[in-house]
């Protein structure tokens, strides 16, 4: 459906997109990198793919038009102040040129791939879960100038850290992550994106897991006025493997998630919990594709959203569930919280199921701030003001507090709700 | 405690309110003065419960006529939240759950937002936790509800004793419970009722809502006062709860009948 869609000419694919397009591919096409050749691939499908627009169902809500408004130029960003890594965390600090290994010394289980290993692996897991052809990964592939690419054996007990900050200059900041789990083994891994500024952030993972292989991974993106964010994470999954994937992002202009989950025999867990955040007037989208290719698979999923100001929250969450898929197992539950008249959110569980003996379960809700646990906080002196912040700071820990521990020197609640200072 | 001259802490005159288009109190008149207990009792539906939100300030209740004087304040024109840091407290009858609120938090916020109306300054996590563990033991509280979310999933009584421990932190002038012992077995009662015992003092006074004695026989109070359609029928002392318990509330039946036929009596 997606591919389908996104090949239909538009009328909005004309001069102004398709003259930024040219713009950025001109500078991002140098070098003779590891990755010259599948740029150079991307950069062509890229040249010959419109921009979508919000007459293809899978963008009706969200206008991409804005990123044209951006400087079509690959940013390379200064570093900027962090917080002290936690005790048992490795950071990597990706700025999309220099190589973030490095001067560093891989903990044991960790090893990079390159040469053939790179290029027999790479756009794999795009290409198992439909996302190839998506134009944010097009766009990520005919612009990143290199890869973070990391082997898995074994139980790594270090939490990996892969932080960016597109910082407050103008362009666009391709970043490139590849990781495969061999079987049976064991990651904890922390992504977070920040920015300060008109940019763009485009990241794409994937990650393919092996039998048994287990994976527990955040991605925590607390964004700027002007900034966007385009993050796909793309999850191969073989049988008896866990994928436990936790997502916050919110304070972007436009900011939107597309998890894309395969489990290729079924048989394996995939859990989801996102939480999103619009205010203002930003965009938070989140587009979760999961597909079962084989009986006996799980998933788990929770969305919760809140809209405030005339902020927009979007939500499409698509299970697939074919004839094969039998004794599937699936969950999904979207919450949301509407904090204003002006805001709007738009949720929409997506179930093809061909198989018959499964059990896909959904619901959405939509509310304000419950009369009753604001008067219940009022009544014990509490003002108004800060009741609803409580009630509303309820409402995101359920998702933040599953981010894996090293997320907590990040402040995600007050860096997501933009109450620190950069 | 009845002391003729003790201050009068709230006076309520006249009260009358509607929940939607609905008059529920048609005229409450009650003084209670530092160191009285008052329980007010009635059938569900004579507007106990909601004397008690009307005086917390519930927004789903409006007032439509008389007067509350809160310490010498127009309580009525303060929102909930001041009426709390006054010392207004309201132990509820369904305690609300608020998932991914922290008890220990929410006990704390609420404190200080209290110190803050007595003109005390902020305890700090550490001056809190000293404080909340020592109160603690007023309801025999495990510490691990400190660490739940407010009330989510507490059974009855473990709800009704996080509510008496929100009172002992927040050491009210006027405390008003309602039903505070409904849904509690027999050792949940008394160590709830224990903590209300310990909490009364000269200085703050109590008001019970309840429809049982059985509250009455481990809270002895001062005045009962028997509600009926949005009115206080009749006022007495401990021995008209005694009554109650024994003739039902039949004969309120009966004088509400009467004075239905001697309309120019009332008020």
């Amino acid at each position: 459906m997606v591919a389908a869609s996104l090949s239909t000419p538009t009328a909005a694919a004309g001069a102004g997109p398709g003259g930024w397009v040219t713009a950025l591919l001109a500078e991002a096409a140098s070098g003779a990198d590891a990755l010259a050749a599948s740029r150079e691939r991307a950069a062509q499908a890229l040249a010959q793919t419109p921009l979508p627009t919000r007459r293809d169902e899978a963008w009706r809500f969200t206008d991409l038009a804005p990123l044209t408004g951006l400087k079509p130029s690959l940013l390379s960003p200064a570093p900027t102040a962090q917080p002290e890594p936690a005790g048992g965390s490795l950071r990597l600090t990706l700025n999309g040129h220099s190589d973030p290994l490095a001067g560093i010394n891989l903990p044991a289980g960790l090893e990079p791939i390159s040469g053939d290993g790179l290029s027999e692996s790479l756009g794999q897991v795009l290409a198992a879960t439909g996302s190839a052809g998506l134009w944010p990964v097009l766009l990520n592939g005919a612009t990143a100038q290199n890869v973070l690419a990391l082997r898995v054996r074994g139980t790594v007990a270090t939490t990996l850290e892969l932080v960016s900050d597109a910082g407050a200059d103008e362009g666009i900041l391709p970043l490139r992550l590849l990781l495969i789990l061999e079987p049976d083994a064991s990651l904890e891994v922390l992504q977070v994106h920040r920015s300060g500024g008109p940019n763009l952030t485009s990241v794409v993972l994937e990650a393919r897991l092996g039998e048994g292989a287990e994976l527990r991974h955040g991605l925590l993106a607390p964004g700027a006025e002007a900034a966007c964010l385009l993050a796909t994470v793309a999850v191969e999954q073989a049988t008896g493997s866990r994928y436990s994937g936790v997502s916050a992002h919110g304070g972007w202009a436009l900011g939107r998630l597309e998890p894309r989950l395969v489990q290729r025999e079924g048989a394996a867990h995939s859990a989801l919990k996102a939480l999103q955040l619009a205010d203002g007037r930003q965009i938070s989208d989140t587009h979760s594709q999961m597909v079962f290719e084989g009986p006996d698979g799980r998933l788990e999923q929770l969305h919760k959203a809140v809209a405030d100001g005339q902020g927009r929250s979007v939500f499409n969450g698509a299970v697939q569930v074919p004839r094969a898929a039998q004794r599937t197992n699936a969950a999904q539950l979207s919450r949301n919280l509407l904090l204003s008249d002006r805001a709007r959110i738009d949720t929409k569980p997506e179930l093809e199921i061909v198989a018959d003996d499964v059990r896909c379960a959904h619901g959405a809700t939509v509310s304000r701030l419950q009369q009753d646990e604001l008067f219940y906080l009022q009544s014990r002196g509490i003002a108004a003001d800060q009741a609803a912040r409580l009630l509303l700071r309820g409402f995101c820990e359920e998702v933040l507090q599953a981010l894996p521990a090293a997320a907590a020197a990040w402040q995600p609640l007050a860096s997501l709700l933009g109450e620190q200072g950069r | 405690m009845i002391r003729p001259d003790a201050p009068v802490l709230l006076e309520i005159r006249d009260l009358q309110a509607r929940v939607e288009d609905q008059p529920i109190l048609k005229g409450v008149s009650l003084t209670i003065r530092a160191g009285e207990i008052h329980a007010v009792m009635g059938r569900n539906g004579s507007g106990k419960s909601t004397l008690s939100k009307v005086l917390a300030g519930h927004p789903a209740y409006t007032v439509t006529g008389g007067t509350v004087r809160y310490v010498g304040d127009d309580l009525l024109s303060l929102e909930p939240e001041l009426r709390a840091r006054a010392g207004l407290f309201l132990g509820f009858q369904y305690p609300v759950e608020i998932p991914g609120v922290s008890n220990l938090e929410f006990l704390r916020v609420a404190t200080n937002a209290r110190r803050a109306g007595k003109g005390e300054e902020e305890l700090d996590t550490f001056a809190f936790e000293d404080l909340v563990r020592e109160r603690l033991q007023v309801v025999q509280m495990d510490p691990a509800f400190l660490e739940r979310s407010v009330n989510e999933g507490f059974s009855g009584g473990e709800k009704k004793r996080n509510e008496i421990l929100q009172m002992a932190l927040l050491d009210p002038l006027v405390a008003v419970l309602d039903e505070t012992d409904s849904g509690l077995d027999i050792d949940a009662l008394r160590i709830v009722a224990g903590g209300v015992n310990h909490l009364a003092g000269p200085d703050n006074a109590t008001l019970l809502i309840t429809h049982y004695q059985r509250l009455l026989d481990v809270i002895t109070p001062d005045y009962v006062h028997v509600m009926a359609v949005g009115r206080i029928l009749r006022t007495g002392g401990k021995e008209l709860a005694l009554e109650l318990e024994e003739r039902g509330y039949d004969w309120v039946d009966a004088e509400l009948a009467a004075l239905e036929r001697t309309p120019a009596e009332v008020g």
